[in-house]
């Protein structure tokens, strides 16, 4: 399918949702409003013909050094693809500065849930909706996102205790059934 | 395993804050919380999973990770895109060239920079022996978990035979450095073939002589047949890719799917389990050894003459008679040298098919000489995601012999 078809049929999953269409080296990238993000997910998840069954990756990129930007600070990349059809399709959010918050996949993929965590850890991205949005990369002490450009490489954090994760396992385990 | 720490050793005004009756079920032989790492033989590495252990059985799993974090991506900013390529070396370090060759992959397809054809094929060749390294080490390793430590010395003695091949070729046995942003560092040593299919052949023995030694060993097959089963279904919603994917039923592989590097003219085959238990995914990795040996062997065939490195001049320094013999040629080694190689701005998602699944780099560039973005999908990131789950229900023994079967690295874990 080409870029024009993978649009339309974005669009088609939900009204005003598409900003924009690129082609990236060969494979389509859809912006879409961040509002529709989720709903527009699991239409095409569920969706036989596009059957995004994979969340390959969610990679976040701030803009704020970008020479001639002008949009909005964050933006949000996810890769996806369909293991049954082999297609690839990129979407993207931009977030603001003021309000960088975009619904949780972690329902509709397991594993976003820990990408999202990533997401929000190294580049503060707030996802709503999710279990336990939790630093994952750097310690619960940690201050900051440090992969925003205005974080100076240098600068380093130390960690005084070891995170008990206690709070973790007691959702766990209620989950199971524990009291 | 000993289940050393008593509920009283715990800090247990937060277990108490946490409202859970934890108290009540010690006395009646509850649950008892261990910690799994994140120094434990067999993480081989930094991990650490927190479990709920009623009994030997694992009633709740929490997995922490980043112990061996150390900034990858924001370092990939602050320095060149060639500059970028030893810190590649580190992500999955047991396989190096792998991670070398995605990064300038994606990098190249950014600049549409043409690798020379001899490069390519030595590209193809030096991954797939990276691949042969990386499932004996994982396999080799899972085994001496399974406390058959004969398979690990009969895989690694292998496995250091490849090194030197390796080591002969790029001056490192561990972190390569062996690409450049279009093509090698050096081409290959006289006699380099000869050398490869010598250790194809001690590569193909150690394989045969480890399976002689599990495939009908009780205590294996008890140990991983049926053990912590992941669905198609699951595998493909938690984001798995290479062998664990596959030996969970779906044959999936970038080298068949969107095939890069000749892979589409090599014969080779691609094998899938059936169950998704930890039996197939360490038994999957033998086979997968088998069939990059022949692909190596093919692509030492076809290993045509020429030079390795691109003469494109955006990326490429000139001969050294141009740099100290005419002006263009100083003018252009300056540029390079000082200026970087400049990619045009975009954004580019590149993948390449790594021993543990697909090894993606995002790149954004800002037409500038550092990276504007680097992101890496580790494969194993994904699987390590998946662990706390798998391994719920079953025994701590369990848990030990499936985080072997997952391989995940933490190098490349937490970048």
């Amino acid at each position: 399918m080409d870029l024009e078809g993978w649009k339309k049929l974005v669009e088609g999953k939900r009204r005003d949702a598409v900003l924009d269409a690129v082609d990236r080296f060969g494979t389509p990238e859809v912006l879409v409003r961040a509002e529709d993000l989720s709903r527009v997910v699991e239409a095409l998840r569920d969706d036989p013909e596009t059957a995004l069954d994979m969340l390959v990756d969610l990679v976040s990129v701030d803009y704020s050094r970008f020479p001639g930007w002008e949009g909005p600070r964050f933006g949000l990349i996810y890769h996806f693809k369909s293991t049954g059809r082999g297609h690839r399709l990129t979407l993207k959010v931009l977030l603001t500065e003021g309000k960088p918050e975009v619904g949780t996949l972690s329902s509709l993929y397991r594993n976003a849930d820990w990408l999202e965590r990533e997401a929000w850890d190294q580049m503060g991205i707030v996802f709503t909706g999710h279990p336990n949005l939790k630093r994952l990369l750097n310690h619960r002490e940690f201050v900051g996102h440090p992969l925003r450009k205005d974080y100076p490489i240098t600068r380093r954090q130390a960690l005084s205790a070891p995170d008990p994760m206690l709070d973790q396992m007691e959702t766990r385990l209620r989950s199971k059934g524990w009291t | 395993m000993r289940a050393t720490p008593d509920l009283a050793a715990l800090p247990v005004e937060d277990l108490d804050a946490s409202g859970l009756d934890l108290g009540k079920e010690r006395e009646s032989g509850g649950l008892l919380l261990v910690n799994l790492g994140p120094s434990h033989p067999a993480t081989h590495g930094t991990l650490r999973i927190l479990c709920a252990l009623s009994g030997e059985t694992i009633e709740a799993a929490v997995a922490e990770m980043g112990y061996l974090h150390r900034g990858f991506e924001k370092d990939c900013e602050t320095h060149s895109w060639q500059q970028a390529i030893p810190y590649t070396d580190r992500l999955n370090y047991v396989s190096a060239m792998m991670n070398n060759v995605g990064f300038c992959k994606a990098a190249e397809r950014m600049l549409g920079v043409e690798v020379p054809e001899r490069a390519v094929f030595l590209r193809v060749i030096v991954s797939e022996l990276n691949r042969i390294i990386d499932h004996l080490v994982c396999a080799g390793a899972n085994l001496v978990d399974l406390g058959a430590l004969t398979n690990f010395w009969w895989a690694f003695l292998a496995r250091e035979k490849v090194y030197d091949i390796l080591e002969r070729l790029c001056g490192a046995r561990l972190t390569h450095t062996y690409t450049r942003i279009g093509g090698l560092a050096r081409d290959a040593y006289p006699g380099f073939g000869a050398e490869v299919e010598a250790v194809l052949g001690d590569v193909e023995r150690a394989v045969s002589d480890v399976e002689a030694l599990i495939l009908t060993n009780r205590i294996f097959l008890d140990r991983t047949r049926g053990v912590c089963p992941v669905s198609a279904a699951d595998a493909v919603s938690w984001g798995w890719t290479g062998p664990t994917l596959r030996a969970s039923g779906v044959a999936r592989d970038l080298r068949k799917d969107e095939p890069y590097y000749h892979y589409d003219e090599f014969r080779f085959e691609i094998p899938v389990g059936t169950k998704g238990d930890t039996y197939d995914r360490i038994v999957l990795r033998f086979y997968e050894i088998r069939e990059s040996a022949k692909i190596v062997r093919q692509a030492l065939r076809r290993l045509p003459r020429g030079p390795v490195m691109t003469s494109d001049r955006r990326v490429a320094l000139p001969p050294k008679e141009q740099t100290y013999g005419h002006i263009e040629g100083l003018m252009n080694h300056f540029k390079i040298i000082m200026h970087g190689i400049q990619p045009p701005p975009g954004e580019l998602y590149d993948a390449t098919e790594a021993a543990n699944g697909e090894l993606g780099f995002t790149l954004v560039s800002d037409g500038g000489k550092n990276p504007y973005r680097v992101k890496c999908r580790p494969p194993c990131f994904m699987n390590y995601a998946a662990f706390p789950d798998m391994i719920e229900g079953w025994m701590v023994a369990d848990a030990v012999a499936t985080l072997g079967s997952i391989n995940v690295v933490a190098g490349e874990l937490d970048r």
